[in-house]
């Protein structure tokens, strides 16, 4: 019963915040109103969620956000600066990064994250999911940035959301 | 001091704006073209963002944080469309300077025959 | 102070509209111009954020949010015809 009622616990806040910042408002009206949103949008939205999130160590996913900030901080001036100093330079090449993921959550967690650092576009999934093709902007060591991908990333995402 | 601050986080949003859309007239092959908009960009337009949070919040009508909304968006559908616009560069073999991965062409049916529907413009 | 950082931001936004143009313009593929495009509606958030700053009001935002939005519709829809040849299958 509990199941039905609330069938999203990390749903719920989530839109709840969303409908405080759309309307910009602290008021106590707002508040309910996006509690009602936040209860009712995902129980008629049911059929689109099939698998329930589970976040298993809060502290590491922390941990994880902030490295990316960070990264995402010190990969654009990177990018910035390979940009501004001529196309002449850069050394782009493909990687394929293994993918020790098996959720999609996780897949598109890791996909995105990789996009959004130090030079890397995710470009392509293999049907099986087994590898992801990574489009490097300035790559000397592929194996290093492998490496790197796998332990910054895609470890903290599987104790996070695929714990064994 | 919040006018400096305020100043600051436009000029490096204006200027990191600028130079994503310079990288993405600048570089040489489509695969390169990609970083600049999806990262210089996103985080210009993040911290001009930051700063109008900053200027709406300090004027005394009370805090003001759906710009944070904006950014969020930005941050989540970036990377969504980059990844898209690569792939579906890959599926048309741009021209790269990078080798590209043999397994990418084609491997999958399914893709294959999207390849050879698309050689001929569909109608309608 | 501000007023002349935001001018310099303007200048520079409007610069990156005009890079974002030529490559839109000049393409050569559809990717490049799809890109740009999808760059253009980023640089309009920016120009738009910059101006409800300029002007003090904060009535640009819900504009802002929504050609983001459409933005990323816009994109995901021509890549998907792009990749499938088809939009809605």
């Amino acid at each position: 019963m509990k199941l039905r009622l609330l069938p999203h616990p990390l749903l719920t806040p989530a839109l709840t915040v969303i409908w405080l910042l759309l309307v910009n408002s602290l008021s106590f009206g707002h508040v309910l109103l996006g509690l009602l949103l936040g209860w009712l949008i995902p129980i008629f939205t049911l059929r689109f969620w099939p698998d329930r999130v589970r976040v298993h160590k809060p502290l590491t996913l922390l941990r994880f956000v902030l490295v990316l900030l960070y990264d995402i901080l010190v990969a654009n001036l990177g990018v910035a600066w390979l940009i501004v100093r001529g196309p002449r330079r850069v050394k782009p090449g493909f990687v394929e990064v293994p993918l020790a993921l098996r959720s999609e959550l996780g897949i598109s967690l890791l996909a995105n994250t990789i996009s959004l650092t130090p030079g890397t576009v995710s470009a392509w999934l293999s049907p099986d999911r087994a590898t992801l093709v990574v489009h490097a902007l300035d790559v000397d060591d592929p194996e290093a940035l492998v490496a790197t991908i796998k332990h910054r990333y895609e470890t903290p995402l599987q104790e996070v959301f695929e714990p064994c | 001091m919040l006018e400096i601050i305020l100043s600051a986080l436009i000029l490096i949003g204006a200027l990191f704006t600028f130079i994503g859309s310079l990288g993405l007239a600048r570089l040489e092959d489509f695969y390169t073209r990609l970083h600049g908009p999806t990262k210089a960009t996103t985080l210009g337009v993040g911290s001009l963002l930051i700063a109008s949070m900053v200027y709406f919040s300090t004027r005394g009508e009370g805090l003001s944080l759906h710009e944070l909304l904006v950014t969020l968006f930005l941050f989540i559908t970036a990377p969504v469309s980059a990844h898209l616009l690569a792939k579906a560069a890959l599926h048309l073999r741009l021209r790269s300077i990078a080798p590209v991965p043999q397994r990418t062409e084609a491997s999958d049916p399914r893709q294959a025959n999207a390849a050879e529907d698309s050689a001929t413009p569909p109608q309608g | 102070m501000l007023s002349t950082a935001v001018s310099i931001a303007f200048l520079l936004v409007a610069a990156a509209f005009v890079m974002a143009l030529l490559r839109l313009l000049y393409g050569p593929d559809q990717p490049d111009r799809i890109l740009a495009l999808d760059t253009l509606y980023v640089n309009t958030v920016a120009l738009l954020v910059l101006l409800g700053i300029h002007l003090g009001s904060a009535l640009y935002f819900e504009a802002a949010l929504l050609i983001a939005m459409m933005g990323f519709v816009g994109t995901v829809a021509l890549c998907k015809y792009l990749l499938r040849g088809d939009i809605i299958e």
